[in-house]
């Protein structure tokens, strides 16, 4: 399987028409600070993402990223300060949000197949089994999942068992189930972890063109910012205690960083455009470093 | 056919039939939530229930269903996120077995008119003796148990393959792994009374495993999962009534286990992809 290999972009009916509302932001975080324990995780994070908008979440392992994420799912209450989701309050709007929880990848023994599990995004919540009569809803269903499939580019694996599929398949289909109904903010929580670099770049470009051409808010923890850079539009910087926002090159600076963790950090570029974030061995630019 | 105007076997088919089904059913999803071990320990359980029922003097209906859900519902609270772990069952289960020899004692000694029989009829089934009355009341229960599972089948299966994101999705995530739970219990418990307590497993794993192993589509391996039993049950009792000798438990299990073992020749599992 090819994994970077692209579909072909903007697909005859793969667009999602999304309502936009350009007005409201998709998601408000004002002020917000996330404390575990009596110990303040971080605090001081000020966003505002709107319609079509990229944002990375940056920071060293344990620093709770991924609790910025479940606070936006309501699955975790903020300390301080507000969060809105599509003007309301979190776990209110759970059905415009397409989630992707950090996982480990299918057991190999999980014998449904992948466009199984993409239907489950759109009604898996609904009580009782789907009844094989025919009709325009259960038409509507199938279109939509197919849509969906295509605009991932699983077409070529979606009947096969999800088991069986590689983690770069896997986690395509499960952006699949994500977008399936047809949420205005997608929540990812490290999607290109557990993918090999080929694979990286091939599903960072798919979640930049979802993001971008169809609309869709992206809030993405990332462990390694290189392979999204370009596709960015903000970064939240997650430290102990603080935060910084703004655009890559605003905050993915020495000074930035440096005043961030009160310690010297250096931000090196290479020659080929990666970031390299050197004095924090445990920094999650930079990549496959130890931490 | 003579067999079916045999009042014991209309009992037997009765009975035999909606436990098969409720078996089949719950048993797919204890394939696909790893969870069949949980099951082989709630068959101890089982004999445990019944033998305690005994040596108390109450019904050993009563008895099983009892342990078989308080045991079930004890696995989740245990584990985490109503999700039973093997070295919780692995404890749990063999000291409830000691139990169970316990309370074979108490019931042998403390009764000068206990009736031998019923601990094997416990352990393997008596599926041929039942009454009109025990036989109804099987199937209703077991009837129950597939309504139930029917209804929360989708959201179990959310539950199942993504649970984090059913959660976030606002599926019942923790409700419906002790409610599958519970449901599992009284399968044991409804198993128990057809097969025997040492042989259940076969039922809940063997029909389930056999309909994964033919489809990869979910709802089509629950049907199917359910046919295999019920079809399995059904050549189980014939054959036991046309050969005598041959106990209807062993029928059943040795049906199951030749689908199961046929599902191999059929089909093997697609090499997995790099």
């Amino acid at each position: 399987m090819i994994e970077a290999m692209e579909p072909p972009a903007g697909a005859a009916g793969a667009r999602i028409p999304g309502p936009r509302q350009a007005a409201e932001p998709v998601l408000e975080l004002r002020d917000t600070a996330v404390r575990v324990g009596g110990r303040t995780l971080w605090s001081g994070v000020n966003l505002t993402v709107g319609t079509g908008e990229f944002i990375a979440v940056l920071g060293p392992n344990g620093v709770g990223k991924s609790s910025l994420v479940r606070a936006v799912l309501g699955a975790m209450p903020v300390a301080a300060g507000e969060v809105r989701v599509l003007g309301a309050r979190p776990g209110r709007t759970g059905d415009r949000i397409g989630y992707l929880p950090q996982r480990r990848s299918f057991d190999a023994s999980m014998r449904i197949r992948g466009i199984d599990v993409v239907r489950l995004g759109l009604d898996g919540d609904r009580w009782g089994v789907p009844l094989p009569l025919p009709g325009p809803h259960r038409r509507a269903a199938r279109e939509r999942v197919a849509q969906v499939i295509e605009l991932v580019g699983a077409t070529a694996y979606a009947h096969r068992a999800v088991g069986e599929c590689s983690g770069g398949e896997q986690q395509r289909l499960l952006i699949a189930q994500a977008l399936v109904r047809r949420p205005r903010l997608l929540l990812l929580d490290e999607p290109l972890d557990s993918l090999d670099l080929s694979h990286q770049g091939g599903v960072a470009a798919l979640i930049g063109r979802i993001c971008h051409q169809e609309g869709v808010a992206v809030v993405m923890v990332a462990h390694d910012v290189n392979p999204i850079l370009h596709h960015l539009d903000r970064v939240v910087y997650l430290a102990e205690g603080g935060s910084a926002t703004g655009t890559p090159q605003d905050v993915i600076n020495s000074e930035t960083l440096t005043g961030l963790y009160d310690t010297p950090v250096e931000v090196l570029r290479a020659s080929d455009g990666r970031l390299v974030v050197v004095g924090r061995p445990d920094s999650s630019v930079g990549g496959h470093d130890a931490g | 056919m003579t067999a079916l105007s045999q009042p014991f076997f209309q009992h037997a088919l009765l009975a035999g039939t909606l436990v098969a089904a409720a078996c089949g059913m719950v048993g797919y999803f204890l394939v696909l939530r790893a969870q069949v071990f949980t099951a082989d320990a709630l068959s101890h359980v089982a004999f445990t229930g019944a033998m305690a029922a005994l040596a108390f003097g109450c019904d050993l209906r009563l008895g099983l269903f009892v342990a078989t859900i308080a045991v079930a519902l004890l696995f989740g609270v245990l584990g985490r996120r109503a999700r039973p772990d093997d070295v919780v069952i692995g404890s749990v289960f063999s000291w409830v077995l000691g139990l169970g020899a316990f309370f074979v004692t108490l019931y042998t000694t403390s009764r000068s008119t206990a009736d031998g029989p019923a601990g094997v009829s416990v352990l393997f089934g008596s599926i041929f003796g039942m009454s009109a009355a025990h036989a109804t009341t099987a199937a209703l229960l077991a009837a129950g148990v597939c309504l139930v599972v029917l209804m929360a089948a989708r959201p179990l299966l959310f539950a199942t393959v993504d649970e984090a994101v059913a959660a976030a999705r606002g599926v019942p995530v923790r409700l419906l792994g002790y409610g599958f739970l519970a449901v599992a219990g009284a399968s044991a418990a409804e198993a128990t009374q057809a097969v025997g307590s040492l042989l259940l497993l076969g039922l809940l794993a063997a029909p389930a495993g056999a309909a994964i192993r033919l489809t990869d589509r979910p709802y089509r391996a629950l049907a199917l999962s359910v046919g295999l039993a019920v079809t399995e049950m059904w050549a189980g009792l014939f054959a036991s009534y046309a050969v005598p000798r041959m106990p209807p438990s062993f029928a059943i299990m040795a049906t199951a286990t030749a689908v199961y073992a046929a599902t191999f020749l059929i089909r093997r599992p697609a090499p997995r992809t790099g």
